[in-house]
């Protein structure tokens, strides 16, 4: 992987000025995952979200890139149909044969997790030449906070409220990134953008295995996640610390973790700092906690040990 | 020299010939009845290895049409093909691809939508597109879904234009019915289609543009006045086109297919395959010293108001037969297109809009004659018939 030296001498493919909050981390994962896209030709697909509506308000646009964004439940589909475009162009000999062109989709966890799974599980089925990626901040930021099926069990939401008969979402998260390991694509894998070289090194790989690829990268919202703005990057580390968030790759169906510093850390303290799961901490709710320590632990050992089966 | 090549053959294989003849660079489809057999179709000659085109086999409607605005914003001539709830299923893209002013081609095998499921025919879902900003044509026959797909590819990525089209054609009755059809030459087909010169294509990664942006309220605006315009501007590149092949192949295109309407007092107005039911029964009226006449729309959107009110200039009363409803509104869409035409002529005429064939039962010559039956009373001002939408079918001849 290029040092960070070289990596910030890369072009900016989303360009400062955009209208995204202060401490985003759709961002920081878009910047990072496009940094290894080295300095190819890169055409960028975008699901409606913050995202979209952040970096595109006509007549600007923040993208020095080509950029499509189509709707909400298709992100997919339509970088499908970009790339589908440049090999019958290419057939065709209306472009050169040798012209090289990376396709990248971005979509929140709303457009990815939810309404563009079908999409998404379509485009990677046919073997698109294509990297999707999911910046997940875990519910629906854009239209306000509401629940998805990324949203932890136990988080507040606008519509997973906390009150005397609820404490907030009552349904464990789907654990999208081993959903997308099933299709048995060449490349997926989950990161952070607390783990830049981690988030960085697996960009490459994604962009330069050949047929479809899929990232899923942990990208705090503050505030949804109810935090500081200078707190993103801090937050997802404990999410990864934790094993909330573990970072590993499925490459050709092999199953591999990135090894974190440190010993494990409660998931409590993750949580903790986060105002969506203040509830939590309350007198009463001690069971849910230790739940979801249990929840944690559970899906932690699950990946370690795919990892471990594997190597 | 054009050559051409007799053959018999269903709508559905005509629309695959022209789509094979016109070499897209991308088709997306999904599999529907009764559209599957022209992306079958479609699926030989790409696995004969006779076209170039990246066929994409997508998981659903919505993702063909979703793939379908990627690849031709991407630069290729694209194309696919649907019907019923695949129409439907991909409504909330028909206006992103018309407001993003990409010339997907699309054939419709008109079908009923559900509820209740029916796989007949009615145009009750190609209507679910009539306010998306897509061209529209409706072929009444094999040999015209071919042709129309022709001057709709042509037409619709002309720079005057750049907007889909739909080219519909009657499921089962013209998509599977077998008839004598006149195919052109690959070399006059591919000359008379061109290229597709793509505008700002996003595979011009020189120069990189942003495709479906947000826009606040005055440049949205701004879009869609721009739509309106480009329709109004199709309407004289579809005639030249039509006028064109027309000139190639030797069949008329009109945007308004008139029989016997020069001299006409009755007229019924009609869309699709019906009108050979109209005609037969207009030339044995016509034979027994009747002036009737039947005017076809062939092409939908942009609706030729003008070209109708024309043809209706001798009429004493019009009858408007549809395939598909409106519930609740006065009558069904054709119906009241044609009302609309005529007022904005100046016509005050009486109007009477049938409703027929939804789902598909048959609709018979007997049901034709109940039409200029009742026009003859409608204009003659007998009280005995009104201008209230009413059912064909629903009731026996004499009843």
């Amino acid at each position: 992987m290029a040092s960070i030296k070289e990596l910030s001498a890369l072009p900016e493919r989303l360009c400062g000025g955009h209208r995204l909050c202060g401490g985003c981390g759709a961002g920081i994962a878009v910047r990072q995952v496009l940094m290894g896209a080295g300095d190819n030709d890169v055409v960028v697909a975008n699901a409606t979200g913050c995202l979209e509506v952040s970096t595109t308000v006509y007549p600007y646009s923040s993208w020095n890139a080509p950029f499509i964004h189509n709707a909400f439940a298709n992100g997919a589909a339509t970088c499908s149909g970009v790339e589908a475009a440049y090999k019958g162009l290419k057939r065709a000999g209306k472009i050169p044969a040798d012209k090289e062109i990376k396709f990248v989709c971005f979509g929140g966890d709303g457009g990815t997790y939810d309404i563009g799974f079908q999409s998404l599980s379509g485009a990677m089925e046919r073997g698109h030449d294509m990297v999707y990626v999911c910046y997940d901040n875990g519910a629906y930021m854009n239209t306000g906070i509401q629940r998805s099926s990324a949203t932890p069990h136990g988080a507040w939401a606008t519509t997973s409220e906390v009150g005397a008969a609820q404490q907030g979402k009552e349904q464990r998260r789907k654990d999208l990134t081993s959903i997308m390991a099933a299709h048995h694509i060449p490349y997926v894998a989950q990161a952070s953008v607390s783990h830049w070289k981690d988030l960085v090194s697996k960009a490459e790989k994604a962009f330069n295995t050949p047929g479809p690829a899929f990232i899923n990268v942990l990208a705090p919202c503050p505030r949804g996640w109810r935090i500081p703005s200078d707190q993103t990057v801090e937050i997802a580390r404990k999410a990864v610390q934790s094993g909330f968030w573990p970072l590993f790759e499925v490459e050709n169906g092999t199953w591999s973790m990135t090894k974190v510093k440190g010993d494990r850390i409660p998931v409590a303290e993750f949580m903790k700092p986060q105002g969506r799961f203040k509830h939590l901490f309350k007198p009463g709710n001690e069971q849910l906690l230790e739940q979801l320590q249990r929840e944690c632990d559970e899906y932690y050992a699950y990946i370690e040990a795919r990892c471990n089966a594997e190597g | 020299m054009p050559e051409k090549k007799i053959l018999s053959a269903n709508g559905n294989q005509m629309v695959a010939e022209a789509y094979r003849q016109a070499a897209p660079d991308v088709v997306c489809a999904y599999p529907i009845t009764p559209q599957t057999t022209i992306v079958e179709n479609f699926a030989k000659y790409v696995a004969q290895g006779r076209v170039h085109t990246e066929f994409v086999t997508v998981e659903s409607e919505h993702s063909s049409m979703s793939a379908c605005v990627g690849s031709c914003a991407a630069g290729a001539r694209t194309f696919t093909a649907t019907s019923s709830q695949g129409l439907a299923y991909m409504v909330e893209e028909l206006p992103i691809a018309s407001g993003l002013r990409l010339p997907i081609i699309m054939a419709n095998a008109n079908r009923a939508i559900a509820a209740p499921i029916n796989i007949n025919c009615d145009h009750s879902d190609v209507m679910l597109a009539a306010n998306c900003g897509w061209l529209m044509f409706f072929a009444e026959n094999a040999q015209e879904a071919y042709d129309n797909t022709l001057v709709a590819i042509r037409s619709a990525e002309d720079h005057r234009v750049l907007l889909p089209a739909i080219t519909a054609l009657d499921g089962f009755i013209t998509s599977h019915a077998m008839e004598r059809c006149e195919l052109m030459d690959d070399e006059t087909v591919a000359a008379f289609v061109g290229e597709r010169e793509a505008l700002y294509p996003l595979l011009d990664t020189a120069n990189p543009v942003a495709v479906g942006s947000y826009t606040n309220a005055e440049p949205h605006y701004e879009v869609k006045k721009s739509q309106r315009a480009a329709m109004e501007a199709a309407r004289g590149v579809i005639k030249e086109y039509g006028d064109k092949w027309a000139q190639v192949c030797g069949r008329p295109f009109d945007m308004v297919d008139c029989y016997g309407c020069e001299d006409a007092e009755l007229i019924a107005v009609v869309m699709g395959s019906c009108a050979g039911n109209l005609r037969h029964v207009a030339r044995e009226l016509r034979a027994q010293g009747k002036k009737v006449g039947v005017a076809r729309i062939r092409v939908y959107r942009p609706f030729p108001a003008e070209e109708l009110a024309a043809a209706l200039g001798s009429a004493k009363a019009v009858a408007v037969l549809d395939r598909s409803e409106t519930y609740g509104g006065q009558m069904g869409p054709l119906a009241l297109e044609t009302a609309s035409a005529l007022f904005q002529a100046g016509v005050s005429l009486p109007l009477k809009g049938y409703l027929y064939g939804l789902g598909g039962p048959d609709v018979t010559l007997d049901d034709m004659r109940r039409v200029f039956r009742e026009l003859e009373l409608l204009a003659a001002g007998d009280a005995s018939v009104d201008t209230k939408v009413a059912h064909l079918g629903s009731e026996k001849e004499g009843e």
